[in-house]
């Protein structure tokens, strides 16, 4: 019966370990004590941070939940326990979190889809290094992969994004100081990720994507810049590992195009491969549909789905250069152009650093 | 070729930057919060910054106080050496200035000033406020200070479009851009419009406009802190020479030929750029022996262009390719826009510029655009 009202979702961006996401989060948690609200902490990582750890005085916490995996143990948080306590808030640190496998749900943000579901307010933090769509750009940015992604759609329908800030400066200054790590270890990060210009990149990403939050959050009206008509991007799919980069820009731009973003892959044999599978449902993960069409002609075949589903951009990667046995041979990119003239292709190169 | 890639600085330029650099070091040091409302938190955070610099053993002192401040700034404030502003009267208005001796003379290491923008009575020593504040930084005196995004000089057309409402008080943007530190106080508009999570009030927001209004200046806010961290960076990375990088925002190049369909091209071009919030640019590559019809439809293409919004240039370069491929590095493009009909070979044997430009094009992405009128 009141199984209608969802939970509202906050979440705390910050750029790096150590801004202050945490601790903001908690500042609100006691606000929210003291207005009297029923509010629990969920799970929090104290990282031995003093002035963080003072702010869960008072609040009340569910235990974690130990699991073991290959001999060790491991604790998660305990949703079925939230579940049950059902507070009308519930504090979740680290939204990016991959649970330990044997987990009940993979990550920690389906977690929380699951609480929000039964109702129950969430606040929560991530670092933007962990949004999907950014993954390249922090990469070329800092030299650093991040494994542990976001779906951005998961960020999008949070209620509202804060970002949390704090000057590289000042945090440099707080790792000197031994107040996000230990000193030695303060010491590597310093000189490996926590450099001035990474901080720097990362920050700046951090304001840029917290603004396209709430531009989302408008209404449309006269801000928004006129469009004509409603864009349709098609993403080309193939084994390459560049699709990886082709998904993330194809759906990066889509979103900021509000426009909508399928993908397709041309197969020419009958048994699919196990990497073009894989790039799917990446795909899927970040909600884009997906298609599979068998055809020996791949560019007349993503030309011809193009036109039936009034594709206006196709996105396709670099091809691979044609064998020299026959280098003056079209490739595939080559073929879509001469075939696709009436259509925006978009060639997306692979970032290197 | 072009010296364009060479990026030696000149010795005037290392002089001038030695300068700089000295009188940098003498310099205060200068943390400006940056807010988007009032009640955002911009001042706690400003004392609370200066509550916690007191802890670890600096002298801190406060220079200029706001007249309604609430009880938590108040149990902060109470802390620190005051040094008290000047009432004065002038044409039967009271006014509270700055006692710019009394700092001096106290001389501390960091000086706390809130209600940056503020005009002095006329006959001060400075007419506004962050003149004065420009003093205790040239004086050695480091300062933290707090300011709304509506006091913003060059943001105010932009706040009065949203609010309809301009204050007269306002800070140059160069003041915010020269500063060593600037730290955004970001908050969600329900905080100032007074809605709690987990309340039982699920009405939606209190009053639809007013959220509206906060959000568009929340993200001016966001946007204008971005973009002065960005030229930091860059300015960081120039100083340095590390080579430009794959930026944060994104920077679209829009290849302009006498053919192509510059209409399209460049209004896809403006509604990508406003929709990132990026940069817009338009190039044209010289060529020789254009008919007058064809420079005729290139100026129209470049005053199309002008009237978007572009950064319009005009390059020169023997080879087409080469030179757009230099140009979109040097100005860390992503994305390159350019008419299908440079794909058209005369001989199926020479590689035309299409195919030249997507294999050597590393780290933006190359759209190509249709003819006028194509099928």
């Amino acid at each position: 019966m009141s199984q209608a009202r969802k939970g509202r979702l906050k979440v705390y961006l910050g750029y790096a370990a150590g801004v202050g996401k945490t601790y903001r989060m908690l500042e609100e948690a006691q606000e929210l004590r003291q207005k009297g609200v029923d509010i629990v902490i969920g799970y929090f990582e104290p990282h031995g941070r003093k002035e963080t750890i003072v702010k869960t005085e008072g609040l009340e916490t569910i235990p974690r939940r130990v699991l073991s995996y290959a001999g060790t143990q491991f604790e998660e948080m305990d949703t079925d326990a939230i579940l049950r306590r059902k507070p009308a808030v519930a504090i979740v640190d680290e939204f990016a979190h991959t649970n330990v496998p044997g987990s009940e749900r993979a990550k920690r943000w389906q977690d929380v889809h699951a609480l929000l579901d039964a109702g129950i307010d969430v606040l929560t933090t991530m670092n933007v290094q962990h949004l999907e769509s950014l993954n390249d750009q922090v990469w070329n940015a800092t030299g650093v992969r991040v494994r542990e992604t976001i779906p951005d759609w998961v960020v999008d329908e949070a209620d509202e994004v804060v970002f949390v800030d704090l000057t590289p400066r000042a945090l440099r200054n707080r790792l000197e100081r031994g107040v996000v790590y230990s000193q030695e270890k303060a010491q590597r990060a310093m000189e490996n990720f926590f450099t001035e210009t990474n901080l720097t990149a990362l920050r700046e990403m951090a304001m840029r994507h917290t603004a396209h939050e709430v531009e989302e959050r408008l209404e449309p009206g006269p801000a928004l810049p006129p469009s004509s008509r409603k864009e349709r991007i098609l993403i080309c799919l193939t084994s390459s590992p560049a699709s990886a980069v082709l998904i993330r820009r194809g759906k990066r731009v889509a979103d900021y195009l509000q426009a909508d973003c399928l993908a397709i892959h041309v197969a020419t044999t009958a048994d699919g491969s196990e990497a073009v599978e894989r790039h799917m449902s990446f795909a899927r993960n970040l909600r884009i549909e997906t298609n599979v069409i068998q055809s020996a002609d791949v560019a007349g075949t993503i030309a011809g789905f193009a036109r039936s589903r009034g594709v206006t951009q196709i996105y396709m990667g670099r091809s691979q250069p044609p064998p020299w046995w026959n280098r003056f041979a079209e490739t595939i990119v080559q073929q879509v152009v001469r075939q696709a003239r009436d259509m925006q292709i978009t060639i997306v190169s692979e970032r290197r650093r | 070729m072009s010296s364009r890639t060479d990026r030696r600085p000149d010795p005037e330029e290392l002089l001038r930057r030695v300068q700089a650099d000295e009188r940098r070091e003498r310099r205060g040091r200068l943390k400006v919060f940056l807010g988007y409302a009032s009640r955002v938190g911009k001042s706690f955070r400003m004392f609370d910054e200066g509550r916690r610099r007191k802890e670890r053993g600096q002298d801190v002192v406060v220079g200029a106080l706001q007249s309604d401040i609430t009880p938590e700034i108040r149990d902060i404030v109470c802390r620190f050496d005051i040094v008290p502003t000047i009432s004065e009267q002038y044409a039967g208005r009271a006014y509270q200035t700055m006692d710019l001796s009394g700092i001096f003379r106290r001389h501390p290491e960091v000086c706390l000033i809130d209600g940056l923008a503020y005009d002095n009575p006329p006959g001060s020593r400075n007419p506004q406020r962050w003149q004065d504040v420009e003093e205790l930084l040239r004086r050695g005196i480091a300062v933290i200070t707090a300011v709304n995004i509506q006091h913003i000089r060059e943001q105010q057309d932009a706040v009065e479009r949203i609010t309809g409402k301009r204050s007269p008080y306002s800070v140059p943007e160069d003041f915010l851009r020269e500063a060593e530190e600037i730290e955004v106080v970001d908050a969600p508009p329900e905080a100032l419009l007074g809605r709690t999570p987990g309340s039982a009030d699920q009405s939606g927001v209190s009053s639809m406009p007013d959220s509206r209004r906060l959000a568009e200046l929340r993200e001016l806010a966001l946007l204008l802190a971005a973009d002065v961290v960005e030229r930091q960076l860059q300015e960081y990375l120039d100083a340095h020479g590390v080579a430009a990088r794959w930026g944060a925002q994104e920077r679209i190049l829009v290849c302009l030929t006498p053919r192509s369909n510059a209409g399209d091209m460049l209004r896809s071009g403006q509604r990508n750029a406003l929709r990132f919030h990026g940069a817009l640019l338009a190039v044209y590559v010289e060529q020789s022996g254009l008919s007058a019809e064809d420079q005729a439809r290139l100026e129209s293409h470049m005053a199309l262009a002008r009237e978007l919004g572009a950064e319009v240039q005009c390059l020169k370069g023997d080879d087409f390719v080469q030179t757009i491929l230099d140009f979109a590095r040097e100005q860390r493009v992503t994305q390159l826009f350019i008419g299908h009909s440079l794909g058209d070979q005369r001989f199926r044997l020479s590689r035309s510029a299409v195919d030249r430009l997507i294999d050597a094009g590393e780290g933006f992405d190359i759209r190509l655009f249709p003819h006028v009128g194509a099928k």
